[in-house]
């Protein structure tokens, strides 16, 4: 499969957005870790900004920049939403009311703490009806993530976004799932290339036991910390204007592997 | 699309565990449904309960063993299904044949349970597995394994649409090649957060869901696990069920209540009458989302209606299984299949007054039927709709 990457979005630790973090991964700008920021997504109504929960302001701040970039319009995307660990907030929040008496759960809350409620959002402030999926694949998230939204966007023939995006749990489900920061990443993957195109990407999957292709020492612990960080390398070609093929593991012994040409 | 031949499937639901106890009971119009006496819950409401699925899951897999994977599992012993994927496995090697499983809330209880254990420093207890019982990805990954299977494999958690669009995930990866076959299906079981979650939100019924009743009051929570495997059509017999399209859409409304007007449904049916090259008459039965909340069936039946009018039979079949969320996808993708089978509209007893305001063809009694093509609707929160049509080779 051949793709073509039209838009890029991203938030994480001292990366604000893609626009001023591509310079870092790029060694051309210091790298300064600090914590992610995260912005309410100016597609939502002031009211709705203010009830956000963090993985809803994550996951459409870096679709909205992607989109932006690549100059679409959401409404008009499919869209494929990846994550390991869902709002971990939300569901802890749930889990110590059922071990209280009164068992009072948020109605809000419930249908907020949903694995598909960054998606359900989307299509909210997007008026978007098109379809929209939410994907979990443990550590392998945005592999498997990356290559539905690169299979969905072959069979219908128009672009795709792809969101990935984990954050740290609170400290009880912490301490069993470490998630080590913020991150999130936004792609515009479409099967035909355009005067908009950032970059081709050839991908490839199957078996495969090699390593997963590491960032430089400055990153490497983003990267490894953060199911949705895996991105990184490809995000780091793009943003060098390079060319190299990165590969991420996914689950049964595979690989994905991403020949990456900067456009 | 290309049509897909499901060529082997099996559930485990309140109805009983298998193809032919579930025929039965659809057949009978037997309702699972019985009051709630679930672990330590205090919830005035009908759950659809598995039974046998006390027996922890020992070897190699022990560290998946929670309830979800229990369901799954029994699902998987069913019907000779274990033995029908090692004989694809054979045909087509285990890294050609994907998982792509469906869950809402995979092993939670354990972590609920965790959470009631947890030690004087707050840490959750020793035998507790993140990986294996509270991601959502556990049943994919404790399905992959169970199976022998290495190829794609992954975990669609889109609320109530999520095992029905699992089948659209395995359609695409297949037409491109990335697999031959894949097993399609998942579990979703009982758990404190469900059922304290729908109560909170004042849509469970205390007694047995009515789906289109004029007297509904909302949903009675169930649990399943169900699993089809999915091959080339080219391998069809002349009684085999195909799938003949999937049709998916979002709501773009609200969190937690469907457009008020079915839109986000209608484009799901719509977008699966498309994928199959069919018309709305070209379908016999629909088996449809029904959860018996007065919003959803209310926004079904406009969408049924906009699209159907009152030529096409339609009911709910979650007066007997309960609502078994995101595993009411493959459980309903299996009744249909079951329904082109054997020939027969399953009933829904539950349902005693029609509610003069919906206007689609509902039908309480079942009736047999030479079914040629079925379609199933799933729609969730999130406002995730997802539309499949089943129809016999033949």
């Amino acid at each position: 499969m051949k793709l073509y990457i039209d838009g890029i979005g991203m938030t994480g630790p001292g990366l604000n957005d893609w626009a001023t973090g591509a310079p870092i991964l790029a060694g051309r700008t210091t790298y300064e870790p600090a914590p992610t920021q995260l912005v309410p997504s100016p597609l939502l109504a002031p009211a709705e900004r203010r009830r956000m929960t963090d993985t809803v302001k994550l996951g459409l701040a870096v679709g909205s920049e992607a989109v932006a970039h690549a100059g679409c319009r959401a409404e008009d995307l499919p869209s494929v939403f990846t994550s390991s660990g869902g709002d971990g907030v939300t569901i802890t929040s749930i889990l110590e009311i059922l071990v209280s008496d009164q068992r009072e759960v948020s109605p809000t809350r419930f249908h907020n703490s949903v694995h598909n409620a960054p998606s359900g959002y989307w299509s909210i402030a997007t008026r978007s009806r098109e379809s929209s999926t939410s994907i979990c694949a443990y550590d392998f998230s945005f592999s498997a993530g990356f290559l539905e939204a690169a299979s969905l966007a072959v069979s219908e023939g128009r672009p795709v976004l792809l969101v990935s995006y984990d954050m740290p749990y609170p400290a009880v489900l912490d301490a069993v799932r470490p998630i080590t920061s913020i991150f999130g990443v936004g792609l515009v993957l479409s099967p035909e290339r355009s005067p908009r195109s950032l970059a081709a990407v050839t991908v490839s999957f199957g078996p495969g036991d090699g390593p997963e292709t590491p960032m430089p020492a400055a990153f490497e612990p983003l990267r490894a910390g953060n199911p949705a960080a895996r991105s990184l390398p490809l995000l780091t070609t793009i943003a060098e204007g390079g060319a190299r093929t990165v590969a991420i593991r996914m689950m049964g012994g595979n690989l994905l592997t991403l020949a990456i040409e900067a456009l | 699309m290309t049509p897909l031949l499901l060529s082997h499937f099996t559930l485990a639901s309140a109805l009983g565990a298998g193809r032919a106890q579930t025929a039965a009971a659809l057949r009978a119009g037997r309702s699972g449904l019985r009051p709630c006496e679930f672990e330590t819950a205090v919830v005035p409401t009908r759950i659809g309960m598995v039974e046998g699925l006390e027996a922890p899951i020992t070897g190699a897999l022990a560290n998946y063993d929670c309830r979800n994977n229990r369901l799954a599992l029994k699902a998987l012993e069913q019907d000779g299904f274990m033995a029908a994927v090692a004989d694809a496995r054979r045909r087509y090697g285990a890294h050609r044949i994907g998982v792509f499983a469906g869950t809402s809330t995979a092993g939670i209880l354990e972590t609920e349970q965790g959470f009631r254990h947890r030690d004087a420093g707050g840490a959750l207890p020793p035998g507790f597995h993140y990986r294996e019982t509270h991601s959502t990805y556990s049943v994919a990954d404790f399905v992959q394994h169970a199976l022998g299977l290495a190829g794609p494999a992954l975990v669609v958690s889109a609320a109530c649409a999520s095992t029905a669009k699992a089948f659209g995930n395995a359609a695409r990866m297949m037409a491109l090649g990335l697999c031959d076959a894949a097993v399609v299906g998942g579990a979703d079981s009982l758990c404190l957060t469900t059922l304290y979650g729908f109560h909170s939100l004042q849509l469970t019924d205390e007694g047995p869901c009515r789906p289109f009743d004029a007297a509904r009051r909302g949903i009675s929570i169930g649990e399943a696990g169900g699993f089809a495997l999915v091959e080339r059509a080219d391998r069809a017999p002349a009684d085999g069920i195909q799938l003949l399209g999937v049709g998916e859409s979002s709501d773009a409304h609200h969190m937690s209540s469907p457009h008020p007007e079915g839109l986000g449904a209608r484009m799901a049916m719509e977008k699966a009458l498309a994928a199959a090259g069919l018309a709305p008459d070209d379908i016999d039965y629909i088996n449809l989302h029904g959860t018996a909340t007065q919003v959803g069936d209310a926004a079904e039946d406009q969408a049924i209606w906009d699209l159907f009018g009152d030529r096409v039979g339609c009911n709910s079949t979650k007066g007997l299984t309960g609502h078994t969320l995101g595993a009411a996808g493959i459980v309903e993708a299996i009744i249909a299949a079951l329904s082109l089978q054997h020939g027969f509209i399953p009933p829904s007893p539950t349902t005693e007054t029609l509610d003069p305001a919906l206007r689609s063809r509902y039908l309480i009694q079942g009736e047999a039927w030479p079914l040629r093509r079925v379609m199933s609707n799933s729609f969730g929160f999130g406002g995730s709709n997802c539309s499949l049509i089943l129809g016999r080779a033949s």
